[in-house]
Parts: C-alpha cells; sequence; structure tokens
C-alpha cells in the first residue's frame, strides 16, 4: 500500500532529513509516525504527497513508484490520499459546506453528488448541523472534524495526519482520535504524524518511531518511545 | 472539460476581480487607453486609406499630344498605356469633349455667353485631345508619368505630385506612430494585467495549496485566472469601442462644420464602416493581451 525503500532525503543546504529509511505500511492499517521537532517527519509527509522528491531510494503508494509519475499526473495520486494538517487549513470565507463540497468540486465531480456526498460526510463528523456555519463559528475540535470530512469526501486509500490534535485539547484530541478510529474501521488506511505521547501510549497501535531521519524502532501495537 | 467545470472557473474568475478591484480596474484602464488610442489610430488610418483610395480615382493623369499628331498614333499611345498595371481606367477626351467641357466649367452665367459667340465655328482647344488616367495605387503615379513622358508623341503628361505623395507619406507616417504607440501601451497592458493575475495567486495562495493537494489538475487551478484575465481584457476592450463609436461621429461632424473647407477635400468614412473592423480588432486585441498575460502568470507561477 504505502512502502519507502532506501529513502534519504537530503536538502540543498547540506542537512539530511531522512537517512535511509524503510517504511512498509499495509492497507487497512493505522500507524503513527512519532518523533520530535528536527525528526524528519514533516519531510517524511511532503515526500509522500510528492511535494519533494528523495535524494536517494523510492516510494511506492498502491503499487506505483512516485518518482516514475509525471508532473501532469500527480493528481490522480494525490487524489488517492486524504490530507489533515495540525491547523486545520479550512478556507474562511467559506460554510462547512463549502469547504467539503471545495475537495469535490476540484476534482470535477458532479454537483448532483456533491449534494449528496457531503451532507452524507459531515454527518460521519458529527456535523451534520452546522453545514452552515463559517469556520470561526466552530471549536478547534469541529475544525478539525471539517478538515477530516474534506479529507475523506472523495473517498481516498490512505488519510495521512500530519499532527491533526496539534492544536486541540486533549478531550477533542481523544474525540479527533476516536473519529479516525472509526475511519480506519471503514477501511481506510490511516497514518498519524504526530508527538502527541498520551494519544499514542493510549491508542496501542503500531508506532514508527524517528530520530534525526533515522528509523529507531517500529513495534506493532506499541507506545511513545522514549527517543533518550 | 464540464460545464460544471467552466461555470466555476468563471464564478471564480469574476470573484478574482472583485477581490483586487484596485489591481483589476488599473488593467482594465489601461487597455481601454491602450484600444482607445488603438481605435483613434485605427480610426485615421482608415480614413486616410479611405481619402487615398477616394483621391486614387479622383486625381488623375492627362496625356496631351504632339500638334497635327495622326489618330492611329493616338490609338497606339492609348494601347500602351492601358498595358500598365498602375492604369487602373484609360479616357480618351478629344478635342471637341474638352473644349464643350471647358465651355460648361467656365462660362456658367449668362453674361459669359457673350464671350462665347467668337468661337462658334472655332475650338480653341483643337490640339487638346488627351487621355485621363486614373490609377490603381497613387503611389506608382510617378512611375507611370514617367513611362508616359517617354512615349512618342506625347507632348506634356499632366499630374499633382503633390497631392499623391502628401497623401500616400502620411498614411505611412500615421501607420508607424501607431504601430509604435500600441506596441507600448500594450507591453504596459501585459505587464499590468499579468501583476493582476500575481496577486491574486498571491491572496489565493492557501486556496491554491489545498487545491493542489486535494488532486487538481494544472489546468482547474489555473482556469479562473485565465478567465479572469480574459474578462479584463474583453472589459477594457468594450469600454473604448463604445466611447469611439459615438465620439467619432461628432468628431467627423464638427470638423466638417467648423472647417468647412477641409470638406471639399476630406471624405470621411461613415462610423459603421469604422465599426466594422474597429469592434473585432479590438476584442481580438483585449481578449488576446488578457489571455497572454494570464497564461503566462499562471503558468509560470502555478506549478502543481
Amino acid at each position: 500500500m504505502l512502502r519507502l525503500e532506501h529513502v534519504t532525503m537530503k536538502y540543498p543546504t547540506g542537512v539530511t532529513a531522512l537517512n535511509d529509511v524503510n517504511i512498509d505500511i499495509k492497507k487497512g492499517e493505522f500507524v503513527f509516525i512519532v518523533g520530535s521537532s528536527g525528526s524528519g517527519k514533516s519531510t517524511l509527509i511532503k515526500l509522500m504527497l510528492k511535494e519533494l522528491e528523495p535524494t536517494q531510494g523510492r516510494i511506492v503508494i498502491n503499487g506505483r513508484v512516485l518518482a516514475d509519475i509525471p508532473r501532469k499526473q500527480i493528481h490522480k495520486m494525490r487524489r488517492e490520499m486524504g490530507v489533515v494538517f495540525q491547523n486545520f487549513r479550512l478556507l474562511k470565507d467559506r460554510t462547512v459546506y463549502e469547504n467539503v463540497a471545495f475537495a469535490q468540486r476540484v476534482i470535477e465531480t458532479p454537483t448532483r453528488f456533491i449534494g449528496r456526498q457531503v451532507p452524507a460526510m459531515l454527518t460521519m463528523v458529527g456535523l451534520g448541523d452546522k453545514y452552515k456555519s463559517f469556520p470561526k463559528e466552530l471549536s478547534g475540535g469541529e475544525q478539525q472534524r471539517v478538515a477530516i470530512a474534506r479529507a475523506l469526501v472523495n473517498n481516498p486509500s490512505i488519510l495521512l495526519a500530519d499532527e491533526p490534535t496539534g492544536k486541540l485539547d486533549p478531550k477533542n484530541s481523544m474525540e479527533i482520535m476516536n473519529l479516525l478510529e472509526e475511519v480506519n474501521k471503514r477501511g481506510t488506511t490511516v497514518v498519524v504524524v504526530t508527538h502527541n505521547r498520551e494519544i499514542v501510549n493510549l491508542m496501542q497501535k503500531r508506532v514508527i518511531t524517528l530520530k534525526k531521519g533515522v528509523v529507531l524502532s517500529d513495534e506493532q501495537r506499541g507506545g511513545y518511545l522514549d527517543e533518550n | 472539460m464540464k460545464i460544471s467545470t467552466l461555470w466555476y472557473s468563471i464564478k471564480q474568475g469574476c470573484k478574482n476581480i472583485k477581490r483586487n478591484r484596485l489591481f483589476s480596474l488599473a488593467s482594465i484602464g489601461t487597455i481601454v487607453a491602450c484600444l482607445f488610442l488603438f481605435g483613434v489610430f485605427l480610426s485615421i488610418v482608415l480614413n486616410f486609406r479611405y481619402m487615398v483610395k477616394q483621391a486614387e480615382s479622383s486625381v488623375g493623369i492627362s496625356v496631351f499630344f504632339d500638334e497635327g499628331i495622326e489618330s492611329t498614333k493616338i490609338d497606339s499611345i492609348g494601347e500602351q498605356i492601358r498595358k500598365r498595371a498602375e492604369v487602373k481606367e484609360i479616357k480618351f477626351i478629344s478635342a471637341e469633349e474638352a473644349w464643350e467641357n471647358f465651355k460648361k466649367e467656365s462660362f456658367k452665367e449668362e453674361e459669359d455667353q457673350e464671350i462665347l459667340e467668337g468661337f462658334e465655328d472655332d475650338n480653341p482647344l483643337a490640339d487638346s485631345a488627351s487621355y485621363e488616367i486614373t490609377l490603381n495605387d497613387i503611389s506608382m503615379q510617378k512611375s507611370l508619368v514617367k513611362y508616359i513622358e517617354g512615349l512618342d508623341g506625347v507632348r506634356e503628361v499632366k499630374h499633382s505630385e503633390d497631392v499623391a505623395n502628401s497623401l500616400s507619406t502620411l498614411q505611412v507616417l500615421v501607420g508607424y506612430a501607431s504601430i509604435a504607440v500600441i506596441a507600448i501601451l500594450l507591453g504596459v497592458s501585459l505587464f499590468l494585467i499579468s501583476n493582476t493575475i500575481h496577486m491574486g495567486i498571491a491572496v489565493r495562495k492557501e486556496e491554491i495549496a489545498i487545491m493542489k493537494l486535494i488532486g487538481a489538475t494544472d489546468f482547474f487551478v489555473r482556469a479562473p485566472f485565465i478567465v479572469e484575465g480574459v474578462l479584463i481584457g474583453f472589459i477594457g476592450s468594450i469600454i473604448p469601442i463604445g466611447l469611439l463609436y459615438f465620439m467619432y461621429d461628432t468628431i467627423v461632424s464638427y470638423v466638417l462644420e467648423n472647417f468647412s473647407v477641409l470638406s471639399n477635400i476630406l471624405t470621411f468614412l461613415p462610423p459603421s464602416e469604422v465599426a466594422k473592423i474597429l469592434i473585432p480588432v479590438s476584442i481580438i486585441i483585449g481578449v488576446g493581451v488578457g489571455f497572454v498575460g494570464s497564461y503566462t502568470t499562471a503558468r509560470k507561477h502555478l506549478k502543481v
């Protein structure tokens, strides 16, 4: 499903963000990628989204080597992945409904489908009654739910969540993680990049720990590893 | 492209114009100024061409023959002239016709008829048979005159070199001036449209980044900006067309009324004739500048 083979990423400045990283994530898995700042987590996300190209090694997603995908075909690969960010990245001038519908409009989904799928997705994330609200009228947790609905509305096979609880209190963080677990149970592969120790320890999922660009550990049903 | 995508791009393009009101207005204003000047120059050039054409059909060459020349020789000269590419029409005016024409033009009043009484059986213009030649292109007059002057049996070739030369020279000068002014203004318009689009891209940076991550195609991301540029170009071309159309008639009437001496020399094209060329050319230029400016900028700054 998602495989990194001997991936090294060296920036032009000389900094090595990832060094010979090997990760294999199977279909339907729920995986935490943890590590302190500078461990290479953000670089990993950018590589998976083909925003960056690795200096060595290759990344395979759904059987396709990312490096072999021509620039004009990148959008097809990205449609197979949903992305959730720490700061939600919602469009402030649009309602909850419009934010989620935007994801479908962008991939040119017919309007009649948008009208059916968006309300269903908002109900799933528990915001069925807030479709008219603007992001500023919602709590952080609610905004992240909208972002998750937007990421899922196009039925991606993988959901990448980059610090999804980074701006949330413990209660909202837990709710978001429960939602992601629910999404995972429905068949979507979920990859969560985080440094939220409590959440990781509580969820008891597969945990890959990165330190200074190297995979320090990869444990099934693991906890947040003390890097020191 | 799907209809819904086209509609979305048009809506977003309009929103972009609204969001960047000031920049959009500046771009539209520059295109209006550019195409207004273009329209003014085009109207002048079209009218010059029209006047030159008029002159070509009225300003002609008169060819007079040696005294006592035989009619077969006159026919032969006529044949030689007729073969020339510069000649549009050649007409023989006999001495009798020349005298009749002269009488009609010069002795219109009744009291003048007394003067003519002495000429009843006489033709003072007996040796004034001639060929009246009109030209295809007034700038060719010089070469034709030179040729005819070299023909055997030709006494004199009368022509108005000044009119021909000055009209042709003016037409060329106005043409060059138009090209220079329009080229500069088009450059400025392109620059401003490019800046407006760049500004729009900067304002919508976050939205564009999300679109790219969700899986939008290059075309989907760029289309609203191209629509924006084309709309700016289109609006910028419609305004000067309207202005020029209403101003043209007013100015032509004013010139002819206040400078009546010119009305004998100048013949202006009707507004509908100028509009036939001005409307499509202005729209093509406006939309073209908008398209090129926005397409190149969007291509440069919106790589997915």
